[in-house]
């Protein structure tokens, strides 16, 4: 190798230990990790600029298709702010369907990100049994909804399909299948040595570190910052619920783990009481076409920490701005201070213990020269013109063939 | 003129290990499924994969040094394929043998690690650099432990060739019961010179892509595999010779069955461990092979030299 001492190794944006494109610049001094930067920018989709040319109703779909992952966290999310400006009041039983449906969901994340961290340390066999007991959960969520993620299940004023008290003894079962499995991981997370070796004293957060860099969900809640939106600021149900915050002081990735298994038998202890006190009642109330103006934040505890929507309504069916801020976003930050001084062997799971979701929290940058005042970026006439000289550098004029076509045309 | 070539070639040589090395992984990956209850592949699927590879278009890197790159998995073919002959398989004997065989037979065997060391190297390619410096650093943690148990044995039978070995615990069956440890040992060890779970590290998928394979493609890569295949079965043969030979002397047929039972009863423990842990850490590899496999194996020796003193002076 030509400079032994430090080598460079780019993850990303395609690698196998990535779902999504991201790029992580790594340096290495042996197997050491000196120093990493990451990278984003690779699946921008305008997300945001879209809504604002969509009704409200059609933001729903939209917003739901951020991630994945956690479509309901992002559509809830939304949803609540639209309702905060509009004035509406929602059925209580819509309420209590919204917030099963999040449980749900974090339930079915959390089974998803513990498989992705067994792949992420070479324990496959984990991978294949948290994945296995995940499909409990997404049946169920088909058979609710019928789709296993974007479950479109909110509306404008409610939610759009009701439950049957069928579905809800249903829930109650598999969740008693769920709770027996998690138990399983439990004791492995507890007991495993090589599990626990592997992921002990890496990808360190101090709590002070924690705090300062604004990390949000099972990361921040694993370095000791005891924070949950469900608790310090109820939105649907959560404030009539009883349950815990999940968190500990390992400050490491094992922390993490346990954080999250911790959360499936709080989400398993909570379905339970939404299906018991399911009130009865209509699921939804007519809402207005047009939203009046007025802004609103809707903050919401998304599986992988708070996710933010800010709405601003105009009085007309579209929103004039919509801002997302997804929990990755808040974590991507701590990566690489996670990273510094590790092993390269802990590069995948020290990224992965963040559960990071790269499409939600993707964004465009545009950096202003200070002193020119110049942009990096091109519109498309400058793209276009890029094109042209491109063209004209390899001997190639199109402007002129366009001119000789367009003359031969007139003439026939 | 024409049965050595017979020999080499076709039983008990290439082909014969080829077919017993497909099978070998067919059997270490439908076992690894089933332990994770997942179906697995059908029991072609090996030779589907090999067929596949065969077929495919051969590309080398510009920046790779052409010689070495193509020569690698040919070098760690003929190696593993090499090594088989010493090692007795259906009778107390090889079919080659010469006092010192064993201390060949190892060699042999470490001749592989250092084919993917140099195909990695010269791939030129980050990834396949990372993961050859891996398998050399690897190499380093788990060939003294391995080589100290197979010692232990020897020195009991004061021997250095396998076939007497197998001759001298044929006649003294119950001294196996000494080397049981060793044998868990190089159970483990061998684990580490296959590269399987959880001493994948120099090919540790999430981190470094593929590592020294991860240039390679077509049939390159198939000799690869195949060396693989048949380093395993060759690493279980070892074993099955130093530290089960048992059963020997009922002849061709029923040793021959014997020894299938063995090397797949190997390939089952090595599907099992490899299914009920997580991969580990290089630095914790080293530290473990050095500060636990090699004390014990030592205390192995020590065991074998204090019975010899013992019961066979």
């Amino acid at each position: 190798m030509p400079d032994q001492d430090s080598v460079k190794i780019p993850v990303g944006p395609q690698h196998p230990s990535l779902k999504e494109p991201e790029s992580f610049l790594i340096t290495l001094r042996g197997e050491k990790i000196t120093s990493a930067s990451v990278r984003m920018g690779y699946n921008h989709r305008g997300v945001e600029k879209g809504a604002e040319g969509r009704t409200y109703t059609q933001d729903i779909y939209l917003v739901e298709r951020i991630c994945g992952i956690c479509s309901h966290a992002h559509a809830t999310c939304f949803i609540q702010a639209v309702e905060e400006v509009a004035g509406l009041e929602v059925p209580r039983r819509a309420v209590y369907i919204r917030t099963l449906m999040a449980e749900l969901e974090r339930v079915h994340s959390h089974l998803l990100w513990l498989g992705v961290a067994g792949h992420e340390i070479g324990f496959d066999t984990l991978l294949m049994y948290s994945w296995r007991d995940r499909e409990v959960v997404m049946d169920l969520l088909a058979e609710i909804s019928g789709n296993r993620v974007n479950y479109s299940m909110n509306t404008l004023g409610g939610v759009r399909r009701d439950l049957s008290r069928g579905q809800l003894q249903k829930i109650l079962k598999d969740v008693d299948v769920l709770e027996e499995r998690t138990q399983t991981y439990i004791r492995l997370a507890q007991e495993e040595i090589t599990l626990i070796r592997r992921l002990s004293d890496v990808g360190v957060v101090t709590h002070e570190d924690a705090v300062r860099l604004a990390i949000v969900g099972p990361t921040a809640r694993a370095s000791g910052v005891k924070r949950d939106t469900r608790k310090d600021d109820p939105y649907l149900a959560y404030g009539e619920l009883d349950f815990d915050v999940v968190w500990n002081e390992h400050c490491d990735v094992y922390g993490r783990t346990l954080v999250r298994v911790g959360e499936l038998m709080e989400s398993y202890k909570l379905i339970r009481q939404i299906v018991k006190a399911m009130p009865d009642g209509p699921i939804t109330v007519k809402a207005p076409r047009k939203v009046p103006a007025g802004e609103a934040i809707s903050r919401y505890e998304a599986p992988r920490g708070e996710d933010v929507h800010y709405v601003r309504g105009n009085g007309t069916e579209k929103p004039e701005r919509v801002k997302v801020r997804a929990p990755t976003l808040a974590n991507l930050q701590a990566v690489s201070h996670m990273l510094q001084d590790g092993y390269l062997a802990d590069m995948p799971i020290v990224i992965a213990a963040i559960d990071p979701c790269f499409s939600c929290t993707d964004r465009s940058v545009t950096l202003n020269r200070l002193d020119t005042g110049g942009r990096d970026t091109s519109d498309w006439s400058a793209l276009r013109k890029l094109g042209i000289e491109f063209y004209r550098g390899l001997g190639v004029d199109f402007a002129g063939l366009n001119r000789q076509l367009s003359n031969s045309m007139r003439r026939t | 003129m024409l049965l050595p070539l017979i020999q080499l070639l076709v039983f008990p040589g290439l082909l014969f290990l080829a077919v017993i090395g497909l099978a070998g992984e067919f059997a270490d990956r439908k076992l690894y499924a089933r332990f994770q209850n997942r179906m697995g592949p059908p029991w072609f699927q090996p030779l589907a994969d090999l067929i596949k590879l065969m077929a495919k278009e051969e590309v080398v890197p510009t920046e790779a040094d052409r010689l070495l790159f193509t020569g690698a998995p040919a070098f760690a073919l003929t190696s593993v394929v090499a090594a088989f002959l010493y090692i007795p398989v259906w009778g107390p004997g090889a079919l080659l043998s010469f006092n010192g065989d064993a201390v060949v037979v190892l060699y042999l065997l470490t001749l592989p690690t250092f084919t993917y060391f140099l195909g990695g190297w010269f791939s030129r390619s980050v990834y396949a650099m990372l993961g050859a410096l891996r398998s050399l650093t690897q190499l380093f943690a788990y060939e003294v432990p391995l080589f100290l148990t197979v010692l232990g044995p020897c020195l009991l039978a004061g021997t250095w060739s396998l076939s007497e070995l197998t001759r001298f615990f044929g006649a003294h069956p119950w001294a196996l019961l000494a080397n049981a440890v060793g044998f868990a040992m190089a159970l483990i060890s061998l684990m580490g010179k296959l590269e399987k779970v959880p001493f994948d590290i120099p090919e540790a998928e999430t981190e470094i892509v593929a590592g020294s394979f991860t240039e390679y493609g077509g049939r390159f890569l198939a000799f690869f595999r195949l060396s693989f295949d048949i380093e395993m079965i060759v690493g279980a043969s070892l074993l099955a010779a130093v530290f089960l030979p048992f059963g020997l002397q009922f002849g061709p047929v029923a040793g021959f069955a014997l020894y299938l039972v063995k090397i797949f009863f190997i390939i089952a423990v090595i599907a099992f461990i490899r299914s009920a842990v997580a991969r580990v850490r290089i630095d914790q590899m080293i530290s473990l092979c050095w500060k636990v496999f090699a004390p014990v194996a030592f205390l192995q020796v020590l065991v074998n030299l204090i019975l010899k003193g013992v019961l066979f002076s």
